[in-house]
């Protein structure tokens, strides 16, 4: 199966949940960025949570289709997650979500979503951030 | 030519490979392949160590290989020429041998926007353990490292060593070595030429250039990854202490300490890339039956030709070359052996990802020039490099295949 495959080209042209900024007015929104530095791959996510769910999610970012197509969907799984589900998640449910074949080149770009996501909790848990080892699963 | 290339018969999911990533290593031509592999089949053994027939047939080899790059480089004599893993290890020596006798702190190293990160981090390394300083020349609107701004840092008098690529592997601009070689040597400053990109497309003539040390890998130069070089002027290499400590670099050891070996031995611990220098000896041989007018004219009309028809690309924009680029506004647009570009909203990955599917290899990424990238505002970008065995057709089908896939990604 073909890596631009028509879903993944469609949540790169027409990104969901992007560039809106933080939402929730009066809410505490969580906003954290991470980046792939080897191609210059950016994701900035920012969270609303209430009650240890998530009721809002806006992102923004830059990058090749894959990392921004993956974070387009992982977005859209989002919403109404409890941040236990959001823990658990693998990096086999985005390939699950992404639906086309990752190589290991493109690793890196499929999980941009899921680090940044990872690292937000963590951040708002006041938890030291996880490395890509940890996010790839290599540790 | 192109038949002398096995890997260029290869077809990859139904087409022909187009190669179009000698930057990063270029093919080998089967006259290499089966001198390795003579050696390695006929006459493998370890070198300087035994006397039986192996041993002496492997050694006038590896110094008959020597002997090939000293003329190859014009350098006065063999013994200035050190084998070593690749470019990035000639470079490191000179860093940790020469750098760490040498360099005080407080004394400087000059480098170029230009540069590679091999020729960079061993000097931010230094700048870490010894607290020398990392100066750095920026580049002007044609790509050119500035001589105002090498000016500026020699006037110090801090500077004890320039360290500047010979030819950049993202924009294919030549720096003017003479005058910056001129110039570091009247301020009494050392000069090392990175010539990891330039071996293969220029003629290098070290007694000419008259710089101090040069640095260069043999599998950009149709050779085998696994080797490279280390040029450095005699008086200098005699006065510098060994890089790494084993065998074959010592004269004499006793339990308290060592008497190093005489150059080149010095610089070589251990047992070298022995077949890889058969290959490195095989691959300047098989350059030589060309002349570099012929093969400097091929690769002229190739990128000129690449220019000419990637400017043709909406939204595409060829670094340093392109008068509509923001980035750099070339003037003289002549570029050796590469060229890059970014084609707006297409990432370099996607973009070569898809034509890596047809069979067309581009490199993407910041091709480990982080400093330049960020000077010219772009995270990445996408190289188009040639070789000797190119042809135009090659570069229309990459062309085309540019345009279909800008297509595939936003229609």
């Amino acid at each position: 199966m073909d890596l631009y495959a028509e879903n993944i080209l469609d949540h790169y042209r027409h990104p969901r949940n992007k560039g809106q900024g933080p939402l929730a007015k009066g809410q505490a929104v969580i906003t954290h960025m991470e980046e792939n530095l080897s191609c210059g791959d950016t994701v900035t996510i920012h969270l609303s949570i209430k009650d240890d769910c998530i009721t809002e999610i806006s992102w923004d970012g830059t990058g090749c289709a894959i990392s921004q197509a993956a974070m387009s969907l992982l977005s859209e799984e989002l919403q109404g997650k409890t941040l236990s589900e959001v823990e658990s998640l693998t990096p086999q449910n985005v390939y699950d979500i992404l639906g086309v074949p990752i190589g290991p080149r493109r690793v890196k770009c499929a999980l941009l979503g899921l680090h940044v996501l990872k690292n937000t909790l963590r951040m708002k848990e006041r938890k030291e951030l996880q490395g890509w080892n940890e996010t790839v699963g290599n540790d | 030519m192109r038949r002398q290339f096995p890997v260029l018969r290869r077809s990859i999911n139904g087409r022909p490979l187009v190669y179009l990533d000698s930057a990063a290593t270029a093919q080998m031509p089967e006259a290499v392949c089966l001198a390795m592999a003579r050696w390695n089949k006929e006459q493998k053994s370890n070198v300087h160590r035994g006397m039986h027939v192996l041993a002496e047939e492997s050694t006038v080899a590896y110094e008959d290989a020597r002997t090939a790059v000293q003329k190859f480089l014009n350098a006065a004599h063999p013994d200035e020429i050190i084998f070593t893993k690749g470019c990035t290890e000639s470079i490191n020596l000179v860093a940790r041998s020469w750098g760490e006798t040498h360099l005080q702190e407080g004394d400087a190293v000059v480098l170029s926007m230009l540069e590679h990160h091999s020729n960079v981090v061993p000097w931010l390394q230094l700048k870490d353990r010894k607290g020398s300083d990392v100066l750095w020349m920026d580049i002007d609107e044609d790509g050119m490292p500035k001589l105002d701004d090498l000016k500026k840092h020699l006037k110090t008098g801090r500077v004890k060593l320039v360290a500047i690529t010979a030819l950049s592997n993202v924009l294919g601009i030549a720096p003017d070595l003479k005058t910056i070689i001129a110039m570091a040597h009247d301020a009494g400053a050392w000069v090392l030429i990175d010539a990891a990109q330039a071996i293969a497309h220029m003629p290098i003539d070290v007694q000419d250039l008259d710089c101090d040390f040069l640095a260069f890998s043999g599998h950009k130069l149709y050779g085998p990854t696994g080797i490279g070089v280390l040029y450095g002027k005699r008086k200098l290499l005699e006065k510098m202490p060994p890089f790494l400590g084993g065998g074959m670099m010592i004269r004499s050891v006793t339990q308290e300490g060592f008497t190093p070996a005489d150059l080149p031995g010095k610089f070589e611990a251990g047992t070298p890339p022995i077949a890889e220098a058969v290959g490195l000896a095989a691959a300047i041989e098989w350059m030589q039956q060309y002349s570099w007018e012929d093969i400097q004219a091929h690769e002229q009309e190739l990128l000129r030709f690449a220019i000419d028809n990637l400017r043709l690309i909406p939204q595409l924009h060829v670094l340093g070359t392109d008068g509509k680029s923001q980035i750099i506004n070339h003037k003289s647009p002549i570029v050796y052996g590469c060229l890059s570009f970014t084609l707006d909203s297409v990432h370099p990955h996607d973009l070569t990802e898809i034509l890596g599917r047809q069979g067309i290899a581009l490199r993407a990424g910041h091709h480990c020039c982080m400093p330049l990238h960020t000077k010219l505002g772009i995270p990445a970008s996408t190289r188009l490099s040639v070789g000797i065995y190119n042809m135009k057709e090659e570069i229309d089908v990459c062309a085309q295949a540019i345009v279909d896939a800008q297509k595939k990604l936003h229609t």
